[in-house]
């Protein structure tokens, strides 16, 4: 991991996918600001985790993945959802617990699917998500198809038996798992120090013999580089890859979290490090990026968060008598099923 | 021609994997060891290691990778060894399996088979002899089937797999051996409960293992000139209320008959079904005979004593008849 003030080379990075990246690191942090907004003014309700701060992981992340590959995320999920391509529309909609949200309004912030960019939540349960991750690339390894299954979780999971049956498996079968661990030190107000007797995550990787790499989760293009590397050497056919993505949370865990657990100075030290204002400035150092630029990609973000909460806004309940719809399939042809072509 | 129960369960599984080449199998010991209970014998030969697949000892991994192979495609059976494993298990059964399809609003159905083994009545004691059947049952989201016919053993695994949402299949380790004759191309209707033996008047409701205590009781009471009916529920959700106010209805008194235990078990379900829908045709209370509330204990005596008994069914049920005759 680099050192926060270290001293680095100049970026050879195209100037189009730059502010593509920044771009859509401003559209996270700016609909996160609008959800919590929105939250205390009760149009969003349930739980709400934001991603501010961690933005650079989400969007240097999932840029590395291609179409056909899938994601399984966690219940702080609206950087990769945006990220993966899914509309800041249906995100906000779904919030809303609307209809027109990208899961009609049965998961909310929680859990966001999407069929299209075979992104599969959204999943609440820490360490829930990484045998579904293990088993839709089990498919995949079957099936002879060369696509990647990227599993994001947090350091929390790491705790957890699921986390460790599923990188034994994994290893074992030779699967193509592409574990994104997100450690933000903090597992809800737990530190990784109070809770783990090894803080390098990267070591029990190497415990079931999978390939790993620790990256600083503040830097966007060295993020996406080392995802970038990971998710060949996954599709390649060599079994998961493991890369811990040391990043920071600069929000409360959730809307109810008084932040007993940190102190204020150690959240203000890593604001220091903020991953937008960084690559903002990386950027600007190079000539990439002019004021005049960001003045206009802050414009099309705003008016981007402005039509997503007009879209929820003006979106529909579902009707009551449709409420115990989806318990069960509706037909015998399962419509959104990954079947085998 | 003569089969046994293992067999049946055996030929179910071949015929899905030679039918469906989506289908496979994937649980402890199923391959080189055969499956702890002989299941899968020659299974891992006839079709090798890519389709039958022997996991480590990791419930939660590998009957999650089940969820996530039906979500990316495949058609798996996961089998645990027994009930009281799935218990760690339970996060993948309960909060992925039944949830992904209400949860992504309609987008992700999960169409995966878990099999496993149940019940009690061979000495096993507190650890290995639950019957869960019915707490699973208490879940929307899943299917829940209990064969305890040869043609259920041999019929319900490929319906179960056309089923787009997860079922679960518990077969009683007790009928592992039972022996009978079994016909060639078993179609069964895994949304029906059946009659097993027809009565005129009182209805046993049972499923699994106790079918066959409460045969034996109808048996034994039929040579008093007591003709019980006896419904084999045959699925715990969906519990098929056509069949089983249909019986009452014609009977006027019901006994639910349960491994499980007693308090917020499947039969307390059936029974408040009973008394929701067909309170004025009953002659009686309903009664349940239901295990013991106490973790199973070794000793055969009290083994069995914790359990429903035939004699226990006899009892109960010419008690009833005789005093609302």
């Amino acid at each position: 991991m680099s050192k926060p003030d270290a001293a680095r080379a100049p970026v050879n990075v195209d100037r189009e996918h730059a502010l593509a990246l920044l771009r859509q690191m401003l559209l996270i942090r700016r609909l996160e600001e609008k959800s919590a907004e929105l939250y205390s003014a009760m149009k969003i309700r349930g739980f709400l985790h934001l991603y501010i701060g961690e933005e650079a992981v989400g969007v240097g992340v999932m840029s590395a993945l291609a179409p056909e590959d899938a994601v399984v995320a966690t219940y702080r999920e609206h950087g990769h959802a945006l990220a993966r391509g899914m509309s800041a529309g249906s995100i906000m909609a779904e919030m809303y617990g609307k209809q027109e949200g990208c899961s009609r309004g049965r998961g909310g912030s929680m859990h966001l699917f999407d069929a299209a960019t075979r992104f599969y939540g959204g999943n609440a349960i820490v360490g829930g998500g990484l045998p579904l991750a293990v088993g839709l690339a089990l498919a995949d390894k079957m099936q002879g198809r060369a696509r990647v299954t990227c599993c994001v979780f947090g350091e929390g999971a790491v705790a957890e038996g699921e986390f460790h049956e599923s990188l034994n498996l994994a290893a074992l079968w030779k699967l193509p798992v592409f574990f994104a661990c997100e450690n933000n030190l903090y597992a809800m107000g737990t530190a990784l120090e109070r809770s783990e007797a090894v803080t390098d995550v990267t070591k029990k990787a190497a415990g079931y013999d999978v390939m790993s790499e620790a990256v600083d989760g503040m830097d966007v293009l060295k993020i996406e580089e080392a995802a970038k590397k990971a998710v060949s050497y996954v599709r390649a056919g060599n079994g998961p890859f493991l890369l811990e993505l040391r990043t920071y949370r600069f929000r409360a865990h959730s809307m109810f979290d008084a932040e007993l657990y940190r102190e204020k100075a150690e959240v203000e030290e890593w604001k220091k490090r903020d991953p937008i204002l960084a690559f903002q400035r990386l950027l600007q150092d190079e000539h990439l990026l002019t004021d005049d630029d960001l003045a206009e990609l802050e414009r099309s973000v705003e008016l981007e968060v402005d039509e997503a909460v007009a879209f929820a806004e003006s979106g529909t309940w579902e009707p009551v008598e449709e409420l115990t719809r989806f318990v069960y399939s509706d037909k015998k042809e399962e419509p959104g099923a990954d079947d085998v072509s | 021609m003569q089969t046994t129960y293992r067999e049946a369960v055996r030929e179910a599984i071949r015929e899905a994997l030679h039918r469906d080449e989506r289908v496979f199998l994937m649980g402890e010991d199923v391959g080189r060891y055969g499956g702890c209970f002989a299941v899968s014998k020659g299974l891992l030969a006839e079709f090798g290691p890519e389709r039958i697949r022997d996991t480590p000892l990791s419930e939660s991994v590998f009957v999650g990778a089940g969820i996530g192979a039906a979500l990316g495609g495949m058609r798996p059976i996961v089998e645990i060894m027994t009930v009281n494993f799935s218990l760690l298990a339970l996060d993948q059964i309960l909060n992925n399996a039944a949830t992904y399809l209400h949860m992504s609003g309609g987008q992700f159905n999960v169409p995966v088979v878990i099999r496993m083994a149940t019940g009690g009545g061979k000495q096993l004691a507190a650890q290995h002899s639950h019957s869960l059947e019915g707490w699973y049952a208490h879940i929307p989201g899943i299917k829940v089937l209990t064969p305890a016919t040869l043609e259920d053993a041999r019929g319900m695994l490929w319906p179960a797999l056309q089923d787009p949402d997860p079922v679960l299949i518990f077969e009683n380790s007790t009928l592992y051996n039972q022996k009978g004759e079994l016909g060639e191309g078993v179609t069964v209707d895994i949304s029906r409960a059946r009659v097993a033996r027809p009565g005129r008047d009182l209805t046993v409701l049972t499923y699994s293992a106790s079918l066959y205590k409460s045969l034996e009781a109808a048996e034994t009471l039929a040579r008093e000139g007591i003709e019980i009916e006896v419904v084999d529920l045959r699925s715990l959700r969906p519990l098929d209320d056509e069949t089983i106010l249909g019986s009452v209805s014609k009977t006027h008194r019901a006994v639910v008959v349960d491994e499980g235990w007693r308090s917020g078990s499947i039969s307390a379900e059936v029974s408040a079904r009973l008394m929701e829908n067909v309170f004025y045709e009953l002659d009686a209370p309903v009664e349940r005979i239901c295990s013991a509330e106490v973790p199973m204990p070794y000793a055969k005596h009290l083994e069995d004593a914790a359990l429903p008994q035939a004699e226990s069914i006899v009892a109960t049920a010419r008690r009833m008849v005789r005093a609302h005759g």
